[in-house]
Parts: structure tokens; sequence; C-alpha cells
């Protein structure tokens, strides 16, 4: 397949600059393939799996908020957090998911904190899928 | 007369000697602070450039857009973020970006939300009103504060509880120079280059444009806050290594100083007895 430039960058550094054949983000609007030529485009991202496909090589990762912007053939991911899946710390994942689901059980919880709870059990449900599928 | 004279410079030399000691230690811990905080500067400026350089794309390219985050309205309330330090003797580094802002503010309805215990301080002292004093500690915070902060103050904006927003920081230029800067968060404008201003856009944006707008603003924010906090953060590393360099250079002087005088005064006193002696004989 054509290759096209993709550059994933990240508050704590650049991840990925080079080239891909494809790119799967989950944007707000749900899950979006990227191929090389693809028109401009520019879409914010919500919480799930990003799959980058090198020549042959296939890696996933949990990659959340903040957006993908595709202009002059040059694809630039802007995540929040982006962990490739062989960094992700499932045992502290499933910790993660367990207090938040503590968090949304109680009873006396503020409004604040049980949506708090909620965006971190949805972010903790997309780490473990996507570090144990390794 | 001369022996109380070498004793009190003696002392004195001491008590240098273990100022020099302090201001040498808080060098070194600095300096290898300082290595750290440069290497988060360098590994956060791409993301920082590349969401810069995004954000204003889609402004230039996007004239129709009507976002409220875009619309500058009648100038009322003013809310500055201010990033200063913890802790002082960092040479000028508080004290810079603290007097730029009150220079800044001067006449003007303004509020701050400080980051850092001398910002708190600082604004405490003149009576300004604090959005909220919980950031007190620059040195801990998060990129999840970071992004909680501009949460804050997107919906404040929008809600109109202020009309303008500015980040006063301090720019790390190199090891030697930090220069205070103030930049306008909100409302967003369109900087730099005019040179096509009637580029038409073809992008197509998941969902509608202002959506996007709406969803990526206090994402950006919060990108350009951890930018700014990185910073100020290796501002304030090299600034105190600078500081406590001269310092210890200062005391090593005063050594070298008084070891002199103290030196003339034993000969001095030496001299004496041998006249007396020579005297008497």
């Amino acid at each position: 397949m054509t290759p096209f430039t993709l550059k994933i960058v990240t508050p704590d550094g650049l991840l990925f600059d080079g080239q891909a054949e494809k790119l799967v983000v989950r944007t707000i609007g749900g899950d979006v393939a990227i191929l090389a030529r693809h028109m401009d485009y520019t879409a914010p991202l919500g919480m799930g799996r990003a799959v980058v496909e090198t020549a042959g090589q296939r890696r996933t990762a949990a990659c959340m908020g903040g957006m993908l912007r595709v202009s002059g053939g040059e694809v630039t991911l802007v995540p929040t957090t982006f962990e490739w899946s062989d960094r992700i710390d499932v045992g502290r994942a499933e910790a993660s998911a367990a207090r938040a689901n503590k968090i949304l059980a109680d009873q006396n919880a503020t409004k604040a904190d049980l949506k708090l709870a909620q965006a971190r059990l949805h972010r903790a449900l997309v780490r473990k899928s996507v570090g144990s599928a390794k | 007369m001369a022996g109380v004279s070498t004793k009190e410079i003696k002392n004195r030399i001491r008590s240098m000697e273990s100022t020099k000691q302090i201001t040498k230690a808080m060098e070194m811990v600095a300096a290898s602070k300082l290595r750290r905080a440069q290497a988060q500067v360098s590994a956060s400026r791409p993301y920082f450039e590349i969401l810069y350089a995004t954000i204003q794309d889609i402004i230039r390219s996007n004239r129709e857009l009507s976002s409220p985050y875009l619309k500058a309205r009648p100038v009322k309330k003013v809310m500055y973020l201010v990033i200063a330090g913890d802790r002082g003797l960092a040479g000028g580094y508080n004290s810079n970006v603290l007097k730029m802002v009150a220079a800044q503010m001067e006449g003007q309805d303004a509020q701050v939300l400080p980051i850092g215990k001398k910002a708190v301080d600082f604004f405490r002292s003149k009576g300004i009103p604090a959005l909220t004093e919980q950031y007190a500690e620059a040195a801990e915070l998060s990129v999840g504060d970071c992004f909680s902060i501009a949460k804050v103050l997107s919906k404040g904006f929008l809600a109109g509880e202020y009309d303008q927003v500015y980040l006063s920081y301090t720019n790390f230029v190199s090891v030697l120079t930090q220069t205070p800067a103030s930049i306008q968060l909100l409302p967003l404008r369109e900087q730099g280059d005019q040179a096509n201003p009637q580029r038409r856009s073809d992008t197509i944006y998941e969902g509608d444009s202002e959506d996007v707008f709406a969803a990526i603003v206090p994402e950006y924010l919060g990108g350009i806050l951890y930018g700014a906090l990185c910073e100020s953060r290796a501002s304030e590393q090299a600034a105190r290594r600078s500081a406590m360099d001269s310092a210890t250079q200062n005391a090593e002087d005063m050594i070298a100083d008084l070891s002199l005088k103290f030196n003339r005064a034993r000969q001095a006193a030496i001299t004496q007895e041998i006249t007396e002696i020579v005297a008497g004989s």
C-alpha cells in the first residue's frame, strides 16, 4: 500500500514520526481509518483503540482525547495520551477500573465525582482491552 | 586589640564559608533539576507547536466560523493565569513575571488564577481576587491538572465571567536568559502571516466545524498551559542556578578579601609583638 507521513505527538514528546500505510483511530463520531491521499480532515478524538499499520507491521495503542488532522496529505495525530499496547500496565488499568466502579456504586458520591469516575472507568476499560489483546 | 580583630575576621570567614557551602549545594541541586526540566521542555515543544499551528490553520481557513471562542467582546473583566515559582532565591525569576503582570493589569478589572506559592502570596497581598488557590504548588502540577484548569477557564469564558484570558509565564530562552511573557489565550486571535488570507478551506470536519472547535479549544488551552508550565519550571531552575552561582562567586570573593585582611592583621600583631620585645630588652 502507498505510505503516507504520520506524526503522533503528545505532551510527553514525539511518539511516531515516519511512514505509515494505515491509521485507525476513534474520533467522537466513531472509528475512522485513514489511508494515503486522504483529503483534508479534522476531527476531535474520543477514547479508544488506535491502530497504526506500517510496512508489514501492525501496532495498537490506547489513544485518548486531542485531535486528528490531515492536511496536504500529511497526517498529524495530537492526542492527550497515547500508549502503545506493549507499554500498558493491565494490572494498573484493572485496579483503576475497580476504583472507579466503587465510586460509581457509592450512593453519596457527588455529580462531579460520578462524572470523573465514569471518565476514569472508560479510560481504564480502553487501556485494559488494548493492553490485554497484544 | 589586634587579637580581637583577627578573631573577629576568622569568625566571619567561617560563616562565609558555610554560606558558600549552602549556595554551592543549592546550585548543584538546581543544575540537576534543570537538566530534567530541559528534557521536559524539549519533549513537549513539538506538541505545543503542532497544536498551535493547527488551531491557527483552522482559524485562518474558516473565516465564517462563529464560535464564541473567537468573538471579541467589550472587555470588562480580565482573567490572568500567572505561573511563578514556589520558592524564592531564584534571582529575578518570580519578581520579573509578577511585576510584568502587575503593570499589565493596571487600571483593569482583573482576576487571577495564580500557579505557584509566590504568585498566590503576591496577589493576596495586592488584594486581587483569585479564582482558586488550589494550584499553589507549581512543581506538583500534572498534565491532567492543566487540562482541568483549561476546562474551568473555557467554561468561565463562555459563561461571560471574564472577557479576556491572558497567560503569563516565563519563556525559557536559554540557560542564561529567561524572559517573562504574556499571551492572550481567549478570545482566540489569528496571529502571524496574513499572506494568503483568502485560502479556501476544503477540510471536512467530523461533525460540525463548530463542534470540532468547541471540543478542541479546551484541549488546546490545556496543551498551551502545559507547555508554558514546562517553560516556567525550566526557567525557575535556570534562574536559581545562575543566582546561586553568583552567590557562591561573591562568597569566594569575600573570603579572599577577608583572608587578606586576616593575614595583614596577624602580621601587624606579630610585628607589634617583636617591637615590644626589642624595645623591652
